[in-house]
């Protein structure tokens, strides 16, 4: 949190990348599958979309020795209290991916039993939409998740959301996140 | 109107241990102290399946747990566990490594479906219920949709049948894959986790081809199935089974070969048959006890009874015969499959009832009255007239049935489901008796719970 | 049906040619047991239904239609036929025998119709909620609890301000 508040030289200006790759060249999942698109996670895990090229093949099953957590599949009234317990449990720097439409609206489950949201109850930083997404869009996902490690986005974007609100004049455009835009292929 | 209220703003917050601890605790669902449980619920956890005769009653002294209720550890496993295929919490009590009672508390993936089901058409009913099993969508969009056309009285074409024929046996192939894959993973070989996965997406893209994705395919609707069959199937499918079944040969070897993998599943988690039928389990938990009950050849539904396929029967009851038993069924699903794509008759996909049926699509520009339908069906839906059926078929892990009341509108009025592995989970305290925490996992892995269709 | 003696309730022959029984409430177990006697060893399902609302069911004549039911479908494997109990459950009395004693197998059902419907099971061995938090309010699949569906744009929620 402190590292950008240095003016970069050149050995704190590669510090601060080397830890930014580091942090992202092995994010290690936290082993959080609940419904359908836990097999779609285990799908990406697999042979043919491998995880494993990017460091991440490592489910682990302690929250303790996880950096992210992908919740995959509807959450559940009774699931929530569990939910916030495991990522209470994880250490910092850590991210949450919401995997699929009922982790991150609540899908097409819109009653009394889900979670309408898994950012209700956990703070989110990407979301991967698709019911169940093929492992295509959740390796997308987590390749925007890289970009936002490797340029830092997480910790700026606070500043970039009050920067934009002074232009209230103007009519809204969205803006494509720098990861996003870095992180589709063309 | 009553709605019940779980504050989740209340849930974040992160104060001693003592209030988290108090948020994730089910209170009366969990497992009690033995001076707390009544003595027939004693009995239910130490895995007493059998009734006593009529006029003798439980005695709590007579009871016997080895240990005293002092020496003994309650622990709980789950719900977010790498080994309990899915979110399935167990508490046990543990002398040391046996395991002495379980209970199992359920409910952590309860998505309300029943209750959203009556809130959907009959149409979009199929996208609901498919995600209930979502290891074997296509049976649970079969057992619902021969629901509705008995319901509706409308039959389906031959070349509907035999397509659902051809997927369900497909799916049944993926259905088991997955559970090798999970189950070699649970015993300690990734190999086979990665085998498995890798079969499964030839499986998978064929039905990417056919039905537009992966999982979850709202595929088999109530008239017949969504899109016909791609050009070129015949080809696919033969490359699917020939790889799959050398490949079962290579798994053979893998695990069966292996005498650590004999150890962890023979003899483990026993059943016999009667114990089986009065706790109503059904699928390869009943067949591995010798009871030869398969749906597909005792009350043949589609046209199972026109294609040869064995069912495949254990002896013990124990880990290893359930193991033996779906990787057979694999090869007998391939053998269907194979008479599937010499059977299959020309004709319609669906049925031609414009009533259930929306209209070809280029039809909708130059008629009328196939606008009409089309925006009926798609807004309204059909109506179905009153009245209830329960329909079974068999998936992967039993027999799945649903019970359908409807009351004349385009909407169910009840849809029960009867999944599986709900019932087959109150097989876990008598199959965990005197076993050691390591076979609770092997034992968990052979009931092949998916935890969708357990809560709903 | 080989029954030791024809049941005094009212049958019908439902649709995939199963035969389905109205029974009352006091002689259900006692059915049930005689149909275990007679050849069908396996209890596959134990439901309920909520009947508020329903334009019209059709029942047998002698039998008075209630709010809930109660219904239980058995299979024989031996004959390998099927049949269906259905049992009329008041709301002002919402109570009903548990099968647990005949079918073990029934204790999962019967405490999820507990947790979704309020029935209570006289005789389980341990009726609390099974897939709803323990704290829970109210029962879900009754007709008069709402879906709890939140506003989304473009379909419930109120528009622009």
């Amino acid at each position: 949190m402190a590292l950008e508040d240095l003016s970069h030289n050149f050995l704190t200006g590669r510090l601060e990348d080397l830890v930014r790759w580091a942090r992202r060249a092995s994010v290690w999942p936290a082993a959080f599958g609940l419904a359908c698109c836990a097999i779609e996670m285990m799908a990406t895990g697999g042979a043919d979309f491998d995880m494993s090229r990017y460091g991440m093949e490592v489910f682990r099953n302690s929250p303790r020795q996880a950096d992210l957590m992908i919740v995959a599949g509807r959450v559940s009234q009774k699931m929530a209290p569990v939910l916030r317990q495991v990522y209470d449990q994880m250490m910092e720097p850590k991210w949450v991916i919401s995997m699929g439409v009922c982790a991150s609206t609540g899908g097409m489950f819109n009653n009394y039993a889900i979670v309408q949201g898994v950012d209700q109850v956990v703070p989110v930083d990407v979301y991967a939409p698709g019911c169940p997404p093929s492992p295509e869009t959740l390796m997308h996902a987590i390749l925007t998740l890289h970009e936002q490690i490797r340029t830092g986005e997480l910790l700026r974007r606070p500043e970039v959301l009050a920067g934009a609100d002074d232009d209230a004049s103007s009519p809204w455009t969205p803006q494509i996140a720098t990861a996003v835009r870095l992180g589709t292929p063309k | 109107m009553t709605t019940g209220t779980r504050d989740t703003a209340d849930v974040g917050r992160v104060g001693s241990s003592g209030a988290l601890i108090a948020e994730t605790s089910e209170r009366g669902q969990e497992m009690r102290r033995r001076a707390d449980t009544l003595p027939d619920e004693l009995a239910r956890e130490t895995g007493a399946v059998l009734r006593l005769p009529e006029g003798i009653v439980l005695d709590a002294n007579s009871i016997d747990i080895e240990r005293p209720s002092d020496e003994t550890m309650i622990i709980n496993m789950g719900p977010q566990h790498p080994s309990t295929h899915g979110v399935l919490r167990l508490m046990l009590e543990l002398d040391g490594e046996f395991v002495l009672r379980t209970k199992s508390v359920i409910g952590y993936l309860h998505t309300g479906m029943e209750k959203t089901a009556e809130e959907l058409t009959y149409v979009q009913g199929a996208t609901n219920v498919t995600r209930m099993d979502y290891l074997s969508p296509i049976t649970n969009e079969l057992a619902f949709s021969m629901a509705v056309e008995s319901l509706l009285g409308v039959t389906v074409p031959e070349r509907a049948i035999w397509i659902r024929m051809l997927m369900s046996e497909l799916n049944r192939m993926s259905s088991h894959l997955v559970w090798m894959a999970t189950n070699g993973m649970d015993v300690g070989s990734t190999s086979m986790m990665i085998y498995g996965l890798r079969e499964r997406e030839m499986i998978l893209a064929f039905f990417e081809k056919t039905a537009g994705l992966r999982m979850n395919l709202n595929y088999v609707r109530p008239g017949g199935v969504a899109a016909d069959l791609p050009d070129g199937w015949e080809d696919d499918v033969e490359i699917i089974c020939d790889t799959i079944e050398a490949r079962t040969y290579e798994y053979d070897e893998l695990l069966t070969g292996q005498q650590i993998f004999h150890q962890r599943m023979e003899g483990v988690g026993s059943l016999t048959a009667e114990e089986a039928l009065a706790l109503g389990l059904t699928g390869p938990l009943l067949r591995s006890t010798g009871v030869p009950w398969d749906l597909r050849r005792a009350m043949p539904y589609l046209h199972y009874d026109d294609v040869e396929f064995d069912v495949i029967v254990g002896t013990y009851g124990d880990n290893f015969d359930r193991y033996a038993i779906r990787l057979n069924e694999i090869r007998e699903s391939i053998r269907i499959v194979r008479q599937v794509v010499d059977k299959m008759p020309a004709g319609d996909y669906r049925t031609q009832d414009a009533k259930v049926t929306p209209p070809p699509r280029g039809r909708i520009d130059a008629s009328m009255e196939a606008l009409i339908h089309h925006f009926k069906l798609f807004t309204e839906g059909f109506r179905v007239p009153a009245g209830e059926v329960y329909t079974a078929i068999e998936s992967p892990r039993g027999e799945i049935g649903m019970y359908l009341v409807s009351d004349n509108s385009s909407k169910p009025f009840r849809l029960h489901v009867r999944g599986p592995s709900f019932v087959n989970l109150q097989a876990v305290p008598l199959l965990m008796r005197g076993g050691l925490m390591s076979d609770t996992v092997t034992v968990i892995s052979t009931i092949d719970p998916v935890m969708g269709e357990v809560d709903r | 049906m080989t029954l030791a003696q024809a049941p005094s309730y009212p049958v019908v022959t439902g649709l995939g040619g199963e035969t389905v029984g109205f029974v009352a409430r006091e002689d259900y177990v006692e059915a049930v047991r005689a149909l275990r006697d007679a050849g069908y060893e396996m209890c596959v399902d134990v439901c309920a239904v909520d009947y508020l609302g329903h334009p019209g069911r059709d029942l047998p004549d002698g039998v008075a239609p209630e709010r809930f039911e109660v219904v239980a479908n058995l299979l024989s494997l031996s004959k390998k036929e099927r049949t269906r109990l259905r049992v009329q459950v008041p709301e002002s009395d919402c109570v009903v025998d548990s099968l647990f004693s005949c079918y073990p197998g029934t204790e999962a059902m019967e405490r999820e119709a507990f947790d979704l419907f309020g029935i209570g099971f006289i005789g389980h061995p341990d009726l609390t909620r099974i897939l709803m938090p323990d704290d829970w309010e109210g029962h879900p699949l009754r007709k008069d609890y709402g879906v709890g569906r939140v506003p989304v744009q473009f379909k419930d929620a109120p528009g622009p301000r």
